[in-house]
C-alpha cells in the first residue's frame, strides 16, 4: 500500500505491507533508528513517537495508520542545529544512563510541556508513567523535564513582551 | 513481532465501514484504538483477513448530553473522556476510571467502544457501564440495535455483537440530581491490568437509596454486575450496615481465580473492601451534589 507520512517536517512516501508496524516503518523504511523497540508489547514506551503532536506507542500501530499524518521522532526535536530544551535539560540533569528509554521519555516530556508550562513532580511522573526507565530511578528525568519547562518559559518571556505592549 | 497478513481498509463513513463488514463476514474485523487488538494480532491470537480502520470516521468521536443520555461516540479516546468537563461534572465513576486505564500514552489511542467490544473481563469500562446502566448502539447496514452493556458481554473476549455490527455510541442515562459514583482499582503498577476493580453508582431519593449500581472488574470470565448487592441497597437507609451487607453480597457475586496477581480469597476480600469504600465515597458525592 502506498502511503505518505510527514516525518519530522519532511513528507516521505513508502510502499508498505499493511501489517508493517509504525516503528518498523520509521526505523527501516525511513532509516530513523532513534525510535527504539523495547518490549514490543505496549508496556515500555521506548518506541514512543508523536502522531500529530500526541504521544503514541509506535509498536502498537500500523504504518498505514500514519498515512497523511505528521510523525515526530527524537531526530525531529533538534531545530536549526539547536538542541530542543528537553534534550539540553536531559544532558544537563543527567536524565539518562543507558539512553534506551530516552527518545521516548523526551518526546513524552516535550508533549507534556506543550500543554503544561510548569508541571509539578507528580504531573511529570503521571505523564511519563507509560515510559519505563530501568537505570535512573526517574529522579533526574523528572528534574530534566522541569528544567526544560523553565528554559522554555524564559525563552518565551522576552518574545512575549513586545506583543503585550 | 509482525501480525499475519491482512488487507487494510480505511472507510471515511460509518456506512462505508458497515458495507465492508457485510462483504467480509467473519474475515472482517474492526480496528479502533488497537491497544488490545494489535497486541493480539502480533501474538497471532487474532488473524483477520480484513481490517476495517474506523479511526478516521469523524462522526464516531465526541461526548455530549442529549435527550436524557450522556452519549460518548465509540472512537472517543480514554484521555478525551478523562479530560471532559461534562464527564467530570456529572459522571464521577467515569471520570475516576478513565485516568486509571492503562497508561497515559495508551489512553491517547485506546477508545471506549473498542474497550467494550474487546470484552476483557479485566477491562475497566465494562464495570463502570454496568454500574451506570450503560448501553451501546450497535450499527449495521440493517440499522441500529441498542444493547444493554450487561447483555453485551457473553464471556471472555466474546460479545453478543454480530460480525457486521460496529459500536457507534456508548451511552449512560443522565443521573438524577443527588447521585454519586466512583471507581476503585487495585493494580500492581501503573499500566497493569486490575487485580480487582469496583465501579459504584448511587442515587439518593428523599434520604433513602433510590438506586445503586455495582460492577466488578477482573474477578470472573466477564465484568460482573453485582445484582443482589444492588437490590439490597434499593430503598435502604445509607448506613455502614447496609454498605457492609452490599459488600458481602458483591463478594459472593465475584468469581475470582488465583493467579500471579493474588489468590482468589484475597481478591474476594478486596471486592468487599472496595464496595464498602466505593459506596461511602459515592454517598459523600451524592450528598454534596
Amino acid at each position: 500500500m502506498q502511503i505518505t507520512v510527514t516525518i519530522n517536517g519532511v513528507e516521505r512516501a513508502a510502499d508498505v505491507e499493511p501489517r508493517l508496524l509504525l516503528v518498523h516503518l520509521i526505523r527501516e523504511a525511513f532509516g530513523l533508528t532513534g525510535t527504539h523497540i523495547g518490549c514490543d508489547s505496549t508496556n515500555c514506551g521506548a518506541c514512543t513517537v508523536l502522531l500529530d503532536g500526541v504521544p503514541v506507542k509506535s509498536c502498537t500501530m500500523f504504518g498505514v495508520q500514519a498515512d497523511g499524518r505528521a510523525v515526530t521522532t527524537v531526530e525531529g526535536l533538534m531545530q536549526n542545529g539547536q538542541l530542543h530544551p528537553i534534550q539540553a535539560a536531559f544532558k544537563e540533569e543527567h536524565g539518562l544512563q543507558c539512553g534506551f528509554c530516552t527518545p521516548g521519555m523526551m518526546l513524552t516530556g516535550a508533549a507534556l510541556l506543550e500543554h503544561n508550562e510548569s508541571p509539578s513532580d507528580d504531573e511529570v511522573r503521571w505523564a511519563i508513567s507509560g515510559n519505563i526507565c530501568r537505570c535512573t530511578g526517574y529522579m533526574n528525568i523528572v528534574k530534566a523535564v522541569q528544567t526544560a519547562a523553565r528554559a522554555m518559559a524564559s525563552e518565551k518571556t522576552p518574545a512575549a513582551a513586545p506583543a503585550a505592549s | 513481532m509482525l501480525p499475519a497478513r491482512f488487507e487494510y481498509h480505511r472507510p471515511g463513513s460509518l456506512d462505508e465501514a458497515t458495507a465492508l463488514l457485510d462483504r467480509f463476514g467473519d474475515e472482517g474485523k474492526v480496528l479502533a484504538g488497537g491497544m488490545s487488538f494489535i497486541p493480539l494480532m502480533k501474538l497471532r491470537f487474532a488473524a483477520p483477513g480484513h481490517l476495517v480502520d474506523i479511526n478516521r470516521i469523524s462522526d464516531l468521536s465526541g461526548i455530549e448530553e442529549s435527550e436524557g443520555w450522556l452519549r460518548v461516540k465509540s472512537v472517543t479516546r480514554h484521555n478525551e473522556i478523562a479530560g471532559s468537563d461534562l464527564v467530570k461534572s456529572r459522571y464521577p465513576a467515569m471520570a475516576t476510571a478513565a485516568p486509571l486505564i492503562a497508561d497515559p500514552i495508551v489512553r491517547n489511542m485506546g477508545t471506549i467502544g473498542g474497550s467494550l467490544a474487546h470484552a476483557d473481563p479485566a477491562g475497566d469500562w465494562g464495570s463502570v457501564m454496568l454500574a451506570l446502566g450503560g448501553e451501546v448502539v450497535a450499527h449495521s447496514s440493517s440499522g441500529d440495535r441498542v444493547i444493554l452493556v450487561d447483555d453485551l458481554f457473553d464471556s471472555t473476549f466474546t460479545t453478543t455483537l454480530r460480525a457486521n455490527e460496529i459500536i457507534s455510541e456508548v451511552r449512560v442515562p443522565v443521573p438524577p440530581a443527588r447521585s454519586g459514583g466512583t471507581y476503585l482499582k487495585l493494580e500492581r503498577k501503573v499500566g497493569d491490568f486490575a487485580t480487582v476493580g469496583v465501579a459504584v453508582q448511587l442515587a439518593l431519593d428523599d434520604g433513602h437509596i433510590g438506586s445503586a449500581g455495582i460492577g466488578l472488574t477482573a474477578v470472573g470470565s466477564r465484568n460482573i454486575k453485582a445484582a443482589d448487592a444492588e437490590a439490597s441497597l434499593r430503598g435502604a437507609e445509607p448506613s455502614d450496615e447496609a454498605f457492609a451487607e452490599a459488600a458481602r453480597l458483591a463478594g459472593r457475586a465475584a468469581e475470582p481465580t488465583s493467579d500471579l496477581r493474588g489468590s482468589a480469597e484475597y481478591k474476594r476480600n478486596v471486592v468487599e473492601v472496595f464496595v464498602r469504600r466505593g459506596l461511602s465515597r459515592a454517598l459523600e458525592i451524592a450528598r454534596a451534589s
